[in-house]
């Protein structure tokens, strides 16, 4: 009886064993980033540490070409936003972004064969343009968040058309009639698939509510927020924590989530984070709706918008931290605006102007 | 060894049908199946059957489907009536509350009416059915331990969906019916009030719900562990201690200094038990009506540990930068 006792619990724990260490192996490694027993540290595991700098290894830069010699705006038309570019700057920035963003269809993608490359028949030129600019944008104006590493087409393009994570504002799951759609309560991606609102993105990431829900007083505030605030913010962190494959302490100190001193600064660099994105998303992306295709808009006619995976891509930085920008220095700021003429009639003219650009003299594309 | 070890029991309780003793003061029999089952009789008693349910417990059962069908029925709804989505998405559907600009208005049927609606004859239901535990605990000749208790259960649910509401103004605030939905309300209402772990009457109310659980396995081995000796006898043996009660008591002096009596260990747990529910009720009455923020609170009042930060001083940039 004796022995059977003790294979029965010896069975028992190596069995729970076994069952309990096949949850997550290898065992994760963790780094700690806040004070000894705050519980502010990082959990990853080691093997999908290899696949994710497997999955974000910066494409090789294209040799730097010196910024010397006629610049672009002379020597090709309608070129709005490069144009103090040298032409071989020019150049180069076209090949990259060739590389970066439409590998397969190569200039075509933009680019009317035989028509000229001044044509801004595509859309995806004029998109092309107003991303651009954004990019120049995010690095010149937002160094709080991109500062250090800048972002370039690739940080979100990585040799796709289209990044892939964007959004569009969701119109909700289909209830039945007469039922008000409470878009929660269903299980929610944005939201890590928890049971909370399932389009975070946008109340917060393009219109402007506040995001600040927990009390600011020890006692009874009379003008708090509605609980159910809550739980709009908590969907929007958990896609915060998805998004850059981190947990809550990344950012927060989990005993007071609210709390500023107790954060860490990755907390205002997201801050900053959210305010960039909603002036890409309502700033460049929504004033491209009108002439996109339809395929390219969401169910509610809206162009597709950016949020923290776009760039992210599930890694703490975007690329781990590799700095693209240095490559790329002409992406780091936007363009001195024409003084004579704005963008608009510069496009007119060029139009104007017709197919009459020069296809050889574009060089090597 | 083996047997005490086992969670099923050595002894079948099993014996010719028994329909108890007449039940006092009610006009109605205990009623339904009469059977006997070996495997309940390994974890229980082998007799399964008959009950007595009585008018207070059919109006309980019948407020209660009412209820069950309401939240049921607008899960079913919010799917469109998919019922592979509804088997699918089951633990995260809900019947929610109002939104905040109802307060404490009756809102749109569909936005959040149902939701007081089966409040309502779920909150009718658990009544009947406490009034029924009384009647019967009475009819029987019992002691209302089981009533009160009960209660204590009650007192948590109604601050819960009913009192602390009504103290905010909003029925926003109370907890939606679902799986799910009422976990995610937990910690968005934790993230709201600036963490419940800095609220006292929380801790007190973890204090007794862990501590109910280490008092239910000190118990029950100590009494399994010297039933040999005849504990299974325990209420005879709280006025007429034997051996049994004398080796359990002892062991316990003996590793901890003090011990509870055959009488006492069950006023523990039934204490342990009522309070968890009692502290935690006024837990959550404090939270938003008197304290906004527990963690701001405890840092008032010397709770708050303070420690070093390491890295960077972190300030809001709202303070720092001005709102963009």
């Amino acid at each position: 009886m004796k022995t059977l006792t003790t294979k029965l619990f010896a069975t028992v724990g190596l069995g729970t064993a076994l069952l309990l260490g096949g949850c997550e192996m290898p065992p994760p490694e963790s780094t700690q980033w806040g004070y000894r027993g705050t519980g502010m540290e990082g959990l990853y595991n080691p093997d999908r540490l290899d696949e994710l700098a497997a999955d974000n290894v910066m494409p090789e830069a294209i040799p730097a070409v010196p910024a010397v010699g006629p610049k672009a705006k002379d020597i090709y038309q309608n070129v709005q936003v490069l144009g103090d570019l040298s032409v071989g700057e020019f150049t180069r920035l076209m090949a990259a972004i060739t590389q970066w963003v439409s590998p397969e269809e190569g200039c075509n993608y933009c680019h009317v064969a035989g028509e000229g490359f001044a044509a801004d028949t595509l859309y995806t030129k004029k998109v092309a343009r107003v991303m651009i600019q954004m990019t120049q944008n995010a690095n010149e104006n937002w160094s709080q968040h991109v500062g250090g590493a800048g972002v370039t087409c690739y940080t979100c393009h990585r040799g796709n058309n289209v990044p892939e994570y964007v959004w569009n504002i969701n119109p909700g799951h289909k209830v039945a009639g007469g039922m008000k759609n409470q878009m929660q309560n269903v299980s929610s991606v944005a939201a890590g698939l928890a049971s909370l609102p399932v389009d975070p993105f946008t109340p917060y990431l393009l219109d402007d509510r506040n995001g600040r829900h927990a009390g600011t007083t020890a006692l009874r505030d009379e003008g708090g927020v509605s609980l159910k605030e809550s739980e709009w913010g908590y969907s929007l962190m958990m896609h915060f924590s998805s998004a850059l494959g981190v947990n809550c302490t990344y950012c927060h100190n989990s005993r007071a989530f609210f709390s500023w001193e107790e954060s860490s600064p990755q907390r205002v660099r997201a801050w900053h984070g959210i305010r960039m994105v909603r002036e890409m998303n309502n700033e460049y992306v929504d004033p491209t709706t009108d002439w996109l295709p339809p395929h390219r808009l969401g169910k509610l006619g809206d162009a597709q918008k950016v949020n923290c995976e776009t760039c992210h891509q599930g890694a703490y930085k975007p690329l781990l931290g590799a700095n693209m920008i240095k490559d790329y220095p002409n992406l780091a700021k936007l363009a001195q605006p024409e003084p004579e003429a704005p963008a608009d009639e510069a496009e007119e003219m060029s139009e104007a102007a017709g197919g009459m650009a020069d296809m050889t003299t574009g060089g090597d594309q | 060894m083996i047997e005490y070890q086992n969670i099923f029991t050595t002894v079948q309780v099993a014996a010719p049908d028994y329909a108890g003793v007449p039940v006092e003061n009610t006009h109605d029999d205990r009623t339904g199946i009469l059977t006997h089952s070996y495997w309940m009789g390994k974890l229980g008693d082998a007799q399964i059957g008959p009950i007595y349910l009585g008018p207070l417990g059919v109006a309980a059962l019948f407020t209660g489907t009412i209820a069950f069908l309401i939240i049921g029925l607008n899960m079913f709804a919010s799917v469109n009536w998919d019922p592979i989505e509804f088997v699918r998405q089951l633990f995260w559907l809900a019947l929610e509350p109002p939104g905040p600009q109802y307060g404490l208005s009756f809102p749109p049927l569909n936005d959040g009416g149902w939701w007081l609606i089966a409040g309502a004859f779920l909150t009718l239901s658990i009544m009947l059915w406490w009034w029924r535990t009384f009647a019967l605990g009475n009819n029987y000749g019992m002691g209302n331990q089981m009533a009160w208790a009960f209660a204590a259960a009650i007192w948590l649910y109604l601050v819960l969906g009913f009192i602390r509401p009504v103290l905010m103004g909003s029925w926003s605030e109370a907890v939606p019916f679902g799986i799910f939905p009422h976990l995610d309300w937990t910690a968005a209402f934790s993230l709201r009030y600036g963490n419940l772990f800095y609220n006292p009457f929380h801790m007190w109310s973890i204090f007794f719900l862990y501590g109910s659980a280490v008092l239910f396995a000190m118990h029950g081995a100590t009494i399994l562990a010297t039933s040999r000796y005849g504990a299974d006898r325990e209420i005879d043996q709280i006025t007429d201690r034997g051996t049994a009660a004398e080796r359990g008591a002892l062991f316990w002096r003996w590793t901890m200094g003090f011990n509870a009596s055959m009488e006492s260990i069950h006023k523990w747990a039934w204490w342990f038990g009522v309070l968890t529910c009692v502290t935690g009720g006024i837990g959550i009455i404090l939270t938003g009506t008197v304290v906004e923020n527990w963690y701001l609170w405890g840092m008032k009042h010397g709770l708050v540990p303070t420690y070093p930060m390491i890295g960077e001083a972190v300030v809001d940039p709202l303070l720092t930068e001005g709102a963009q």
